[in-house]
């Protein structure tokens, strides 16, 4: 490659955006230095190991790439608002459906739900932290190195452009020969790795940390559509490991596991990719259904009607999951018998999430129901994700899926099921757990304004869809002729996504508004919540319980505070073990995701070089001795007092 | 970690040499040898089971610890998975108009 073609050029909005991102930068290093901020940020976020921190950065780095992703989006409804438009071209649009796409799912959904996931389940098992409270920072870390280096692609040697599921042949080498694909590979593969060290470290952490008495059927909602999360991610995410590594060998070393010629079989890449794919549709919504759970009791104010039937449902699902993955190319030219049986498993998997919804039904009945934001987005989660289901149900029966595939009709539906099923999720998490991230609620006036604006635009973007698409309109189309007739439908469909964008605004308008004006006064149990980590401070000491609780029932702080057993006996407290902050997953992050760059590039040399300092950080850390240290009772006390007034 | 060391760590060792081992005989089978198609397979299939034992023994400690029962969950959940992806790919892919190429 020459250098004229290393930074991506030729095109306005990229220039512009090119210049905006070195301003940015320019301006964040101008800031953090002259607020004397660079050491604070450091030892209080680069090198933590704090779950709740790590929690933070997670949701952080998540709400920046719905932005990134977001504004991919509003670009493709822009060009496709009217029929044959030229804001974009046929090239750059493939690139903005591919990077949106691979953003959205991996660095937008991902984050946001595992972000989640770190702030709440150690508190919700009465945990002081993860199992492996070092590896967590590693995966975040890790995480961020690959989502920065997914998005380099933008301004540095070309975007990827074969879509999100990178189909072989066309993501081969020999018909997409730019740098963009190697991004691809390696940006996910990088990523990948923080995920599965997520997965085994929340296992382990539900399996061996609960508090004591927390047997497993006593385990809060969440943390139990967690844990089977993170056990499909341990079965699910080796398999993208081993697909991308074939793809990578393939582009770069000119293997072929995937190319037409020399054997290879481009179809393999697609069972593969499905075979974590289709998985992987369960891992972002699995946790996303517990935490309707905990928001739907706690508002309904009854507890979770059928909860061992929400466990085996989402158990089946779990199951279920891995056997479905043929329903995403029957078209392939599969065997009667096999897209038969895919069909069949496809359609079971509707049996557990139907017990489910009833199951969310029935706890609303006779409740209640308190309309807060959260559960609001909760409520309307319910009517618009049945719609999505019931689309899938017609997607995978095979026959009538000849019709509807790669349709439009698809993307209505997977949008109907991934914007109800993971946003609306975490939408409902952010309002109902920030007080125990920030210590502060977030404004409910301005946040109905968001549940508002974001539904109803949600439905005016992708129901027109639905109706372009069995009208035969393809996707990944990037523009189409009057005579179709589908420019009013789209039309109206860009529309929506301007008024979902103005949803968006209002959340990160709420955010500013509520970190400014916002009361600090909210107690430790704002919404009068039924799991642990009401019992402790608004926000989480770092130490997360100054005594670790002991559990007789589910729901068990509710039944504490019912009986008045919540105070803290000064006898009882003795001091608390925690780890040390660490460098090491900060600068081996860093090391991966320069190995990723340079190889992206094909410049080997470089990229040995720097996987030595992989090696060199690896071996440093098996010499850190650091047993961490312990928080006197004094200090423990003062804490304690300082929310709870006198102890007992 | 502590500091105390439980003496040099020779089942990792000679796990780690077994495991390259048998990686660089799988390699050998296939490119160096005259065997058919259907014979490579099933050697380095063999193989691929002698080196997922010895993962078992020298790295994941199956015969430590108190988690019997969660063990041979564990062992089972994975086996059943490892039946679905490869007879379920060889399934998919070799039936239909996917095997006539």
């Amino acid at each position: 490659m020459s250098w004229d073609e290393f930074f991506v050029t030729g095109d306005p909005l990229i220039l512009a955006s090119q210049i905006g991102i070195g301003l940015t930068m320019v301006g964040l290093i101008a800031l953090i230095t002259y607020l004397k901020r660079w050491k604070w940020l450091w030892s209080e976020w680069f090198t933590t190991v704090d779950h709740k921190k790590i929690g933070i950065m997670y949701v952080l780095a998540g709400v920046l790439m719905f932005f990134r992703g977001g504004v991919d989006g509003l670009l493709m409804k822009a060009q496709t608002s009217r029929p044959e438009l030229d804001i974009l071209d046929a090239q750059h649009y493939d690139e903005i459906f591919t990077t949106h796409g691979v953003i959205m799912i991996l660095f937008m959904a991902m984050p946001l739900l595992i972000g989640i996931m770190n702030v709440v389940i150690p508190l919700q098992i009465g945990a002081r932290d993860v199992a492996f409270p070092k590896l967590n920072a590693f995966s975040f870390w890790i995480f961020f190195a690959g989502a920065m280096l997914f998005n380099l692609s933008f301004v540095i040697g070309g975007s990827p452009d074969a879509g999100w599921t990178s189909y072989f042949p066309l993501a081969g080498k020999e018909f997409t020969p730019g740098v963009g694909n190697n991004y691809y590979a390696l940006s996910l593969q990088i990523a990948g790795i923080g995920t599965l060290a997520t997965g085994i470290n929340f296992v382990v952490t539900i399996i061996k940390m609960r508090a004591p008495g927390m047997s497993w059927m006593k385990l809060p909602i969440f943390t139990w559509s967690a844990f089977i999360t993170n056990i499909i991610i341990v079965a699910a995410f080796p398999i993208l490991t081993v697909a991308l590594l074939f793809m990578t060998l393939d582009r770069l070393f000119g293997t072929h596991f995937f190319t037409v010629a020399a054997g290879g079989d481009p179809m393999l890449w697609l069972n593969l990719f499905w075979l974590w794919g289709h998985p992987e549709v369960y891992i972002v919504v699995l946790p996303a259904f517990g935490m309707f759970s905990e928001v739907i009791a706690t508002f309904a104010r009854k507890n979770l009607y059928g909860y061992k039937s929400m466990v085996y449902a989402i158990a089946g699902i779990a199951f279920l999951s891995m056997l479905v993955w043929v329903h995403h190319f029957y078209t392939m030219g599969n065997s009667a018998a096999v897209n038969s049986i895919f069909s069949l498993t496809t359609m079971m998997i509707a049996i557990p999430t139907g017990v489910k919804i009833f199951n969310w039904l029935f706890t609303l009945r006779k409740g209640r129901i308190q309309f807060t934001t959260s559960m609001l987005w909760s409520l309307a989660f319910i009517p618009c994700f049945t719609i999505g289901g019931v689309t899938g149900v017609m997607l995978a029966m095979a026959a009538a899926d000849y019709q509807y595939h790669n349709t439009m009709f698809l993307v209505a539906h997977f949008h109907y099921v991934l914007i109800p099923g993971v946003v609306f999720a975490v939408f409902a998490a952010l309002y109902y757990w920030w007080p125990k991230m920030f210590g502060f609620k977030l404004n409910e006036k301005i946040g109905k304004w968001h549940f508002w604006l974001f539904v109803i635009g949600f439905n005016l973007t992708f129901m027109p869809m639905f109706f372009v698409g069995l009208d035969g309109m393809s996707r990944r189309m990037y523009t189409y002729a009057e005579s179709t007739g589908w420019g009013a439908w789209l039309g109206f469909s860009a529309i929506g996504s301007l008024v979902m964008a103005a949803g968006f605004a209002a959340l990160c308008y709420n955010i500013y508004w509520s970190f400014r004006y916002a009361s600090r006064d909210v107690g430790n149990d704002p919404w009068n919540a039924r799991t642990l980590e009401w019992s402790t401070a608004s926000p989480a000491p770092h130490y997360n319980f100054a005594v670790v609780p002991e559990v007789e029932t589910l729901d068990d702080f509710w039944y504490k505070k019912k009986k008045g057993e919540t105070g803290l006996k000064k006898a009882d407290l003795k001091p608390v073990h925690m780890p040390s902050n660490s460098w090491t997953p900060i600068v081996l992050a860093g090391a991966f995701g320069l190995v990723g760059f340079f190889l992206v590039f094909e410049w080997i040399p470089l990229a040995i070089i720097a996987a030595v300092g992989i090696v060199i950080g690896l071996v440093a850390n098996t010499f850190d001795y650091d047993d961490g240290y312990h928080i006197p009772v004094d200090e423990l006390e003062e804490e304690e007092r300082e929310w709870r007034g006198d102890l007992e | 970690m502590s500091a105390k060391s439980h003496g040099f760590p020779w089942n990792l060792l000679v796990g780690y040499i077994l495991s390259i081992v048998l990686t660089l005989l799988a390699v050998f089978i296939a490119f160096n040898t005259d065997f058919s198609n259907n014979i490579i397979i099933w050697v380095i299939g063999i193989l691929a089971l002698f080196q997922a034992i010895i993962q078992l023994f020298m790295f994941m400690h199956v015969t430590e610890g108190k988690e019997g029962i969660i063990n041979v969950i564990n062992m089972v959940n994975s086996l059943i998975l490892a039946l679905i992806i490869i007879f379920g790919s060889i399934w998919v892919l070799t039936s239909g108009h996917a095997s006539m190429h």
